[in-house]
C-alpha cells in the first residue's frame, strides 16, 4: 500500500487540516514510512480473535436519567474565541 | 532545615507532622528553585499565589492535627491536567489562552488532600512525543548531562517537564500521564521513579484526552514509597469517568514490606532486542540478580506478540487521537485562525488546525484519520484491535501460570541529545516506547525505577510490570529493586 500525493491531500481534507500543495509530497512520504511500519500487523494470524473493545472487563456504569448539571452558559462560553448573545459565533454556514 | 525542595514526600510529611518545617517553608524553597531553573524549561506556567494560599491552608490543617499524607506537599502538574483558572493547554498552540472553568478529578483529589500546586509542567504537545521536543513552549531540558560534554539532553517525553522538575528538585513530586510510556520513559531518563497505574485506577476526567483507551495518570516521584503515597491520593472511582474502576483503593504504602520471597518474576525473551546496548543488557541482568537475592524465583517467559505492540499502538493511538482532537475546531476554546474575506466554516477549521497543531500532532491526526477511513478500517484499525487482544492474552497467560511480575528494561538507551533525532524518520522516535507500550495496550500497571548509570554517568531504569489492580505488590517489588540498586546519584547542578 503506497500513499500518493492525492491520497495525502484527501486525508488532510478529511482531517480538516490545511496542507499547502508543496508540502504534500513530503507528507505522503511520512505516511508511507509509518504505514510501512504498521504493515507488520499483516503477519499476525488473527482468525477468530475478537477485536478489543475494553481493556478491563467492565460494564459501563449507568446512572439515573436525571439532570445533574447545567445553568452555566457563561462558563461554557468563557473560552470561546467568538461568543455573542449567549452563543458560539462562527462564519456564515448557510447561504 | 536546608535543601527543603530535595525532600521526599515521606520525609516532608514526617517533618511537617513533627513541626520541623511548614508547608509555607517547603513551598518557598520550591518556588525559589523554580525561579533559578529557567534553563530547564520545566515549569511553563507558575502559580505562586495559589501555592502560597494552599500552603497556608495546609499549615492550618497540619496544626489542627489529622492532616492527610499529601497535606502541604508542593507538586508540579503536567500541563495536560485541567486546572481551574490556570492555563491548561497540553503544550499546544491550539489551546493558547485556554483557562478551564473546572478542575480535573486527579488534581481535585490532590488539593483535597492538602497538596500545593507550584505550577504547570512542560510536555510534548498533546502528550505525543518521546523527547519533549514537540511542545509549543520549547524543549524541556534534562538536568543530567553526559560526563564528558555539555550537550543538552532530552528529559524524555511526553512527561518531560515533570521528570526534569522532580530530578532537579524543583518540586517534591509531579503528576504525569502515560499513553505509551510517557511516565516511565522520562522517569528512566532522569533517574526518578514513575508509575503508570492499571487502566481505570485514576480518573481521566479533566485530563486532555489523547488516546482514551490507553491514557492513564500516575505519580512521578523521587522514591517508590513516594509513588505509593501519591497514588493513594490520586486514585479512586469517579462517576465522571465511566471507565474509572469502582474498586476500593488499598493502602499502597503499607504494601511495601520489602518481602518478595517465593514470588515468581518473569523475564520475557522477546524483550531482548537486536542491537540492544550491552549496558542495558547488563542493567537487566543485574536487576534479575537483585530480585533473586531477595528470594524471588526468576523464570524465563515468552510474550510472543511483543513485536507487534508498537505497530498496533501506532494504529490505535492515532485513531483515537484523530477522534479526540476533532474538538479543536476554533469554535469553543483556544485558537481560531484569522480568516480571509469569503472564508467559510470549513476554511476556519482547516486554517485553525493547521496553525494550532504542531507537525507531530498533525501527522498522528492524519494517520488516525486514514486508518479509520472507509476501506481501511478493517485492514488497519480492526486488525490492530485484534492484535491488542492477543497482546493482552500473552500477559494473561503468564500471570495464570503463576508469574507475579515481569522485569524488563524501561528504555532501549539512556537520554539522547535534544535535536539528535531531528533527521530520523518518525518511526525511529517511536522505538523509544518499545518496552513500555505493551503495558498500555494490556491496561496493566508498570513502574520504572532507576537502578544504574551508563558509561557517561546517565541514569538507566528498569521496568516492572504487574497484574491488574496489584499496584501494591508492584510497588513492593519495585522497592526491592530500589533498595538493592541503591541509586543515589543526583545530577550536578549547572542550571
Amino acid at each position: 500500500m503506497s500513499i500518493d500525493r492525492d491520497t495525502a491531500a484527501r486525508v488532510a481534507k478529511l482531517a480538516r487540516i490545511r496542507v499547502e500543495e508543496d508540502a504534500l509530497p513530503a507528507l505522503a512520504q511520512e505516511f508511507n514510512t509509518i504505514l510501512g511500519f504498521i504493515e507488520q500487523l499483516g503477519e499476525v494470524d488473527v482468525d477468530g480473535v475478537e477485536p478489543m473493545v475494553s481493556v478491563t472487563p467492565m460494564r459501563l456504569k449507568r446512572r439515573e436519567d436525571v439532570v445533574t448539571d447545567g445553568d452555566q452558559q457563561d462558563k461554557v462560553l468563557a473560552n470561546a474565541p467568538d461568543a455573542r448573545e449567549g452563543f458560539f459565533a462562527v462564519p456564515k454556514v448557510v447561504e | 532545615m536546608s535543601d527543603l525542595s530535595k525532600l521526599t514526600i515521606a520525609a516532608a510529611r514526617d517533618a511537617l507532622r513533627a513541626g520541623e518545617t511548614t508547608a509555607a517553608e517547603l513551598t518557598e524553597a520550591c518556588l525559589s528553585e523554580i525561579d533559578t531553573a529557567g534553563a530547564l524549561n520545566a515549569f511553563v506556567h507558575n502559580t505562586p499565589e495559589i501555592a502560597r494560599q494552599q500552603a497556608a491552608a495546609a499549615d492550618a490543617r497540619i496544626k489542627a492535627g489529622d492532616a492527610p499524607d499529601m497535606c502541604g506537599i508542593p507538586l508540579g502538574i503536567k500541563d495536560l491536567f485541567c486546572t481551574k483558572g490556570v492555563p491548561s493547554q497540553a503544550a499546544s498552540a491550539i489551546l493558547d489562552g485556554f483557562k478551564p472553568e473546572y478542575e480535573s478529578t486527579v488534581t481535585t483529589k490532590l488539593w483535597n488532600a492538602g497538596a500545593v500546586m507550584l505550577g504547570k509542567l512542560n510536555m510534548d504537545e498533546f502528550a505525543m512525543g518521546s523527547s519533549n521536543e514537540t511542545s509549543t513552549y520549547g524543549n524541556a531540558v534534562n538536568p543530567w548531562r553526559r560526563a564528558t560534554e555539555e550537550t543538552a539532553l532530552t528529559p524524555g517525553g511526553s512527561s518531560g517537564g515533570s521528570a526534569a522538575a522532580v530530578a532537579a528538585d524543583l518540586c517534591l513530586a509531579a503528576t504525569g500521564t502515560d499513553t505509551g510510556g510517557s511516565i516511565r520513559q522520562p522517569a528512566a531518563f532522569t533517574g526518578i521513579t514513575g508509575l503508570k497505574p492499571t487502566y481505570g485506577r485514576c480518573s481521566r476526567w479533566g485530563i486532555v484526552a489523547f488516546a482514551s483507551s490507553l491514557d492513564q495518570a500516575g505519580p512521578m516521584t523521587k522514591t517508590v514509597q513516594d509513588a505509593a503515597i501519591m497514588l493513594n491520593a490520586m486514585a479512586g472511582h469517579d462517576p465522571l469517568d465511566s471507565t474509572s474502576a469502582d474498586l476500593a483503593v488499598p493502602d499502597f504504602e503499607a504494601a511495601i514490606t520489602g518481602d518478595i520471597r517465593g514470588q515468581k518474576i518473569g523475564i520475557p525473551r522477546e524483550y531482548h532486542m537486536d542491537g540492544m546496548p550491552a549496558e542495558i543488557e547488563k542493567l537487566w541482568a543485574d536487576g534479575r540478580d537483585m530480585l533473586r537475592d531477595a528470594g524471588a524465583e526468576i523464570v524465563d517467559i515468552s510474550l510472543p506478540h511483543t513485536k507487534y505492540a508498537l505497530p498496533a499502538y501506532y494504529v490505535i493511538a492515532p485513531a483515537e487521537a484523530s477522534s479526540n482532537l476533532a474538538r479543536y475546531d476554533g469554535v469553543r476554546f483556544g485558537h481560531r485562525a484569522k480568516l480571509a474575506a469569503g472564508d467559510g466554516i470549513t476554511e476556519m477549521y482547516e486554517k485553525t488546525r493547521a496553525e494550532g497543531f504542531g507537525a507531530e500532532v498533525q501527522r498522528r491526526v492524519m494517520v488516525g484519520t486514514y486508518v479509520l477511513s472507509a476501506g481501511f478500517y478493517d485492514a488497519y484499525y480492526n486488525r490492530a484491535r485484534k492484535v491488542r487482544t492477543l497482546i493482552k492474552r500473552d500477559f494473561e497467560t503468564v500471570f495464570a501460570e503463576g508469574i507475579d511480575a515481569i522485569l524488563t528494561p524501561a528504555t532501549p538507551s539512556a537520554a539522547f541529545g535534544l535535536g539528535e533525532m531531528n533527521d530520523a524518520d518518525p518511526v525511529k522516535m517511536y522505538l523509544n516506547d518499545v518496552f513500555t507500550v505493551t503495558v498500555n495496550l494490556a491496561g496493566l500497571p508498570g513502574i520504572a525505577v532507576p537502578t544504574g548509570v551508563d558509561g557517561q554517568g546517565l541514569p538507566l531504569g528498569l521496568q516492572l510490570i504487574g497484574k491488574p489492580w496489584e499496584e501494591g505488590a508492584l510497588l513492593n517489588q519495585a522497592s526491592v529493586l530500589e533498595r538493592a540498586a541503591g541509586f543515589a546519584v543526583k545530577p550536578a547542578r549547572w542550571w
